[in-house]
């Protein structure tokens, strides 16, 4: 009996209060992140934004999740009722799982699995049975068309997606996250007489693929200019039409998880994780989760100034951009870094 | 051991019952949900064998595009299963004979260590400790070394039926307006615009 102790209940009671920390941590970061989309967003077209719950209108993210848990939920009468509550459930479920896995300073991960990056890369190519299932199970038009735009629009761009990882785990030479992270540390920065700084990161090396994930991670979030599931300009709400008060709620929970979780991924990939950007003392001393956090808050920037100034794409723009210009230069990179890397000598 | 038993069984029991609904379902579209799950409940256990790689990319792959591509067809495709499942007993024989031959195929395989010496020899070769050699590698190497024109001839079998499948379907037809996004980029105002002075009084 005290070996089950030892062995079941206390390792199992540590990852579950891990889960819940990053959990917590998670959906309280999402919420300001809602937040300040929004006030970013209003800044560029020169609104306010929400102000009016709390001081700055801090607080209006959580009177919208009131507003949503007390809505009444309606569900079509033609709808597939299973399905249509399954949606949004595997819409959250999937976006906040692959958290399990990143680490946010060295050390600091749940599950520091060998195969991290292909994990993260499955959870988010499942991501898109949310909105499938949505778009099917509530028996209409719209929706159904949104779903199928997204199908079609998220595997396309997981190709290009997966070329750019493939090139980043040829420099690594690990599929662990927090390899991908150290191996940052050593880099073209070094080389050029500034070692662990910002330039030893994998941004700078594999500039063009950097840019391509960027772009593919708006598509494979379904962020404008690529939101044509729920192009509301002509599918109304696409694949949320039919879709209110809390499964609402929790299909735009995910979807923000998903996009915090892109963030966080380039920042892994490409930006250094928790390594601070330049080898000075000061900047040395603050931890490496507060760069961590910084780091995904400059990407999520990004992603609303694009959200703000960038219009929508067409369909057939989207599907030309994807397969036509990003799966050759993707590929075309990949070629070329495994050149590189064998002619210098410097593959792992 | 006890936990790894508990999951075992957890995924064994909803792979084999969600397998079974996916002949058992009315809903096609609901066929191919739990043929979804089937294969989710089927990494799950390959991670528990150790194989995480190869639990990752069936997630990638079968679950992640080539289902939500049958997803697709089957929701586009608007079957009545009722008229189908009428006739569904009559084909049964076939079906329990294609069942019978994978299952003897898959004993035979399984069981070849004990046919061919060679086989045999491999299966008892030392295999190195995890630390040392992670799942990924050690498929890697042999994949590119001792397989290479085996795996080479795979890809080239894919490409070939995707170049099948492209020429089957692409028709160019005629008197239809493209975009040509380089066309339109490369246009200046030189190109684009005439300016015409217009007198007052007279038209152009």
């Amino acid at each position: 009996m005290d070996g089950f102790i030892t062995s079941y209940v206390w390792p199992g009671a540590i990852i579950l209060a891990q889960s819940l920390l990053v959990m917590v941590a998670l959906l309280l970061f999402i919420a300001y992140i809602l937040y300040a989309d929004r006030k970013i967003w209003a800044a560029v077209q020169l609104r306010r934004g929400p102000n009016v719950v709390g001081p700055w209108g801090l607080f209006q993210s959580f009177a919208d999740l009131l507003k949503f848990v007390f809505k009444e939920p309606v569900i079509p009468s033609g709808a597939n009722k299973a399905v249509f509550l399954l949606a949004p459930l595997v819409a959250v479920t999937l976006a906040l799982a692959a958290w399990a896995v990143i680490p946010f300073d060295a050390g600091w991960v749940i599950a520091d699995i060998n195969v991290g990056i292909l994990f993260v890369f499955a959870i988010s190519s499942l991501e898109v049975y949310a909105i499938i299932m949505g778009g099917w199970a509530s028996n209409s038009k719209y929706p159904f068309l949104g779903a199928l735009r997204s199908a079609a629009q998220m595997v396309s761009y997981e190709v290009s997606i997966g070329f750019v990882i493939v090139a980043v785990l040829l420099c690594v030479g690990s599929l662990n996250l927090t390899d991908i992270v150290m191996a940052q540390a050593d880099g073209i920065g070094t080389r050029m007489g500034l070692p662990n700084s910002l330039f030893d990161w994998h941004w700078f090396a594999l500039f063009p693929l950097f840019i391509i994930f960027f772009i593919s991670a708006l598509a494979e979030t379904n962020r404008p200019p690529f939101d044509l599931p729920e192009a509301e300009s002509e599918l109304v709400a696409g694949f949320m039409v039919e879709y209110g008060s809390t499964p609402y709620m929790m299909f735009m929970l995910g979807e923000y998880a998903a996009i915090v979780l892109m963030c966080a991924l380039t920042t892994i990939l490409f930006l250094g994780g928790w390594l601070p950007p330049l080898d000075v003392w000061f900047l040395n001393w603050v931890p490496g989760i507060v760069w961590f956090v910084l780091k995904a808050c400059l990407v999520f920037f990004m992603f609303s100034m694009v959200k703000a100034f960038v219009p929508r794409y067409r369909y057939d723009q989207l599907m030309r951009l994807g397969w036509k210009v990003f799966l050759p230069i993707s590929l075309g990179m990949l070629v070329i870094v495994a050149f590189v890397l064998k002619l210098t000598g410097t593959a792992p | 051991m006890g936990l790894q038993a508990l999951f075992f069984y957890l995924f064994a029991f909803v792979a084999v019952a969600s397998a079974f609904m996916v002949i058992a379902a009315r809903n096609p579209v609901h066929s191919v949900l739990f043929l979804i799950l089937t294969f989710f409940n089927a990494a799950g256990l390959f991670l528990l064998t150790g194989a995480e790689f190869l639990a990752m990319i069936l997630l990638v792959v079968y679950v992640g595009a080539v289902a939500v591509l049958f997803l697709f067809v089957v929701m586009m495709l608007d079957v009545d299963f009722a008229e189908m499942k009428s006739g569904a007993l009559e084909y049964a024989p076939v079906g329990a004979l294609v069942g019978i031959i994978l299952a003897a195929e898959l004993i035979i395989v399984l069981a070849g260590n004990a046919f061919h010496p060679a086989a045999a020899g491999s299966g008892s070769s030392p295999i190195p400790a995890l630390s040392e050699r992670s799942n990924t590698q050690a498929l890697g190497d042999v994949l590119y070394t001792d397989y290479i024109f085996f795996f080479q001839i795979a890809g080239m079998v894919l490409l070939v039926a995707m170049i099948g499948a492209i020429v089957l379907t692409l028709r160019h037809r005629e008197h239809i307006k493209r975009q040509d996004i380089n066309q339109q980029v490369a246009r200046t105002p030189e190109t684009a615009i005439e300016v015409v002075k217009v007198k007052p009084g007279q038209g152009i």
